[in-house]
């Protein structure tokens, strides 16, 4: 499997847009692929032989960037030195990856910073990547700079055996219901966060839906004991 | 305890009085708040009240309920219970495809449809790398589309807050204005809500024969009714009062609370996202941002008003564009992006064009199949994430989007303005009177369908 990733072109714009970042190959730990794709049409044992069923390709997302990041980029880069895990600049945009250790420092850093300013937090958003080992549950919070007019995203990380974030209610208030609602969504805990519930689904629902485990209903028909399959278990292109 | 009133009515099998842990229990149906007044003197703490309003209110804007804590008619706490009209659509984004993804969003703020299109489409629009790509006639159709919508979208925002403090006659001239804009929207896109016009890559299709001629009669027209508007209310003695200092937010307030859009520029902080972060060419279009500076729903209902004069400014440097841009394309030329079915009107509506069907069918096998696997498989999209916020008629909208090189989105996050701002209810509504909490939520203007999504 790992001489397949090897051999897979990496798709690495960040490198275009500064050719001096010269990225991480996929499949290394820097930038471990999250997940594989096989095949094309989403079966398997069919006897197809148009080829494309024999296809593998590994989900790798755009890699680590190196310094210099180019412009204000690493004027924000340089406010959260120590901090950072990582960073990807990929169509422009901005990555910082931060361990949840360093999550508070850091957002305290560039709230208050004078060269820095991010003064508006656009809440957070889940993601759920089953295969990153680890490190499934993602964080992602998108911070504006009004004064300077700059926006970054801080990526954070937490496991599905310990779904714990520190919460950024002290230092963004905006962020009590989208804190509230990426619990519910995805259940990862944000300690500190005043009052931690549910805020879309009802207080006794099981289970966090947007998570990519969360079990999705077929729908019964009712003809000869048929049924709909839920729509993850459908054919589908892959 | 006697029992009097309302709770006499105990036996009314839907909705009876109880006794719980946290004290007495009223259901009061209308004509029975006597029994209220009597049953609060008995108790201890006679002044204090939780009221629950709504889901279903007339005076909430849509499905939201609050739940108020009252001492006297002093509002002590207010919170809100959301999630009513929770459907679940971020969910289903992930089993279609990308663009069949703009149908679904479309209908999460369904006031301003264009917008989360808009936002969606840009983001992925950016990983795929084709931002410089996008024919100027699609842009400024966006742009067209985007301001009429502000403009309709303003219009119920005024519309809805004037009929909760009881001025009707807002209300009607508000609904009769928006249905000119839902009229150009039926001519532009064939549907007057949930348009799913704009796509990856462009919009739909063409404008039709004579839009033009519409849009020129519209802004005409709205150039004389606008100012009703301002006649009507500015300073009517009444709406002023009921307005002024109202629901009071100040700058940091705002930032500390994620607050933007009017809320925000009615602080007289001039932030918006056309005017510092431009996308789909705000650049070359002359407008003023709006602001105020009163911090109250008053300033608010003026930014909003005066920003519908600006939207027409819009509408009508696009509209003067677009009229030098007939027959270009509204489509990226990238034939792996564009959809490749043409529509046309057949002697049964709106339809695939007969001349695609027929070249697809008898004369290319190729374009048959290039058409069958982009209808049913659709495009990929390389992977990674992107995050392109546009300026909403509630504020700052933006899709969080994330692709693993799929043909489906793998995550699509939705930062609604109504969602964020909302949560500034208890602070414009704490300390007032019961009746401002109506106004000041008003003047936030949030859609539920945007809330909850």
């Amino acid at each position: 499997m790992s001489d397949e990733r090897d051999e897979q072109a990496p798709e690495q714009p960040a490198a275009e847009q500064a050719p001096e970042n010269v990225p991480v190959a996929p499949g290394t730990r820097d930038n471990p692929a999250r997940g594989v794709r096989s095949g094309m049409f989403g079966v398997s044992g069919s006897g197809d032989t148009s080829g494309y069923g024999g296809l593998v390709r590994p989900t790798v997302f755009p890699g680590a960037a190196e310094r210099p990041y180019g412009g204000w980029f690493d004027t924000v880069a340089d406010g959260l030195d120590g901090l950072v895990e990582g960073v990807v600049v990929h169509r422009g945009e901005i990555t910082f990856h931060i361990r949840r250790e360093h999550l508070l420092e850091a957002a305290q850093r560039l709230r208050d910073d004078e060269a820095l300013r991010f003064e508006f937090c656009s809440g957070v958003s889940g993601v759920h990547y089953p295969e990153d080992t680890g490190r499934e549950l993602h964080a992602v919070y998108h911070l504006l700079s009004m004064t300077w007019n700059r926006r970054i995203r801080l990526e954070v990380t937490c496991p599905d055996e310990d779904p714990h974030i520190p919460s950024l209610v002290p230092l963004y208030p905006t962020n009590d219901w989208h804190e509230r609602e990426t619990w519910d969504f995805f259940g990862i805990v944000f300690d500190g966060h005043p009052s931690l519930t549910r805020i879309q689904m009802p207080d006794d629902w099981p289970g966090h839906p947007q998570r990519k485990d969360y079990p999705l209903g077929g729908i019964p028909v009712e003809y000869k004991g048929g049924t709909i399959p839920p729509p993850d278990e459908r054919r589908s292109y892959n | 305890m006697a029992s009097t009133g309302a709770t006499d009515r105990g036996d009314d099998l839907y909705a009876p009085g109880s006794e719980t842990s946290q004290g007495r229990v009223f259901t009061v149906t209308g004509q029975d708040w006597d029994s209220i007044t009597e049953g609060l003197a008995e108790g201890e703490e006679a002044e204090r009240v939780v009221v629950n309003m709504g889901p279903q209110h007339p005076s909430t804007h849509g499905v939201l309920r609050l739940i108020l804590e009252l001492e006297g008619e002093t509002v002590t706490e207010a919170r809100c219970g959301i999630g009513y009209l929770h459907t679940g659509i971020e969910k289903n984004m992930e089993y279609r495809n990308w663009v069949q993804g703009v149908t679904f969003c479309t209908r999460m703020d369904y006031l301003s449809p264009f917008y989360n299109e808009a936002t969606y489409v840009l983001g992925i629009e950016r990983l795929l790398d084709i931002e410089e790509e996008i024919p100027e006639k699609a842009q400024v159709m966006r742009v067209l589309l985007m301001e009429l919508n502000r403009i309709s979208s303003h219009l119920v925002a005024i519309a809805t807050g004037g009929m909760e403090i009881g001025a009707l006659t807002v209300m009607t001239i508000g609904f009769r204005e928006r249905e000119l804009v839902l009229d150009l929207f039926e001519l532009i896109t064939g549907l007057r809500m949930n348009h799913a016009f704009i796509r990856p890559g462009g919009v739909a299709q063409d404008l039709p024969p004579g839009a033009l001629d519409e849009i020129r009669d519209f802004i005409t027209l709205m150039r004389k009714r606008l100012p009703e508007y301002a006649a009507l209310c500015n300073a009517n003695p009444i709406f002023k009062a009921r307005l002024v200092g109202v629901g009071h937010l100040d700058l940091a307030g705002c930032l500390a609370l994620g607050i933007s859009g009017p809320v925000l520029r009615s602080t007289g902080y001039g932030w918006d996202l056309r005017k510092t972060q431009p996308y789909c060419g705000y650049e070359d279009y002359e407008f003023d941002v709006q602001t105020w500076d009163t911090s109250d729903s008053y300033g608010r209902f003026r930014v909003r008003l005066n920003e519908m004069h600006e939207s027409l400014r819009i509408v009508e440097q696009a509209a003067d564009r677009l009229a030098g841009l007939e027959g270009a394309p509204v489509m990226v030329a990238d034939k792996k992006i564009a959809w490749p079915s043409q529509l046309a009107i057949g002697s049964d509506g709106m339809g695939n064009s007969l001349d695609h069907i027929r070249s697809i069918m008898g004369e290319s096998m190729e374009g048959l199949i290039h058409h069958f696997k982009l209808v049913t498989e659709g495009f990929r999209v390389p992977p990674g994430q992107a995050y392109v916020p546009v300026e909403s008629p509630r504020g700052e909208l933006g899709a969080h989007v994330v692709s693993d090189g799929g043909t489906r989105p793998f995550r699509a996050h939705f930062r609604d303005p109504s969602f964020t701002n909302l949560q500034a209810t208890s602070t414009m509504s704490e300390g007032g009177m019961v009746a401002d909490v109506v106004v000041a939520i008003a003047s936030i203007d949030p859609v539920m369908g945007g809330v909850d999504r």
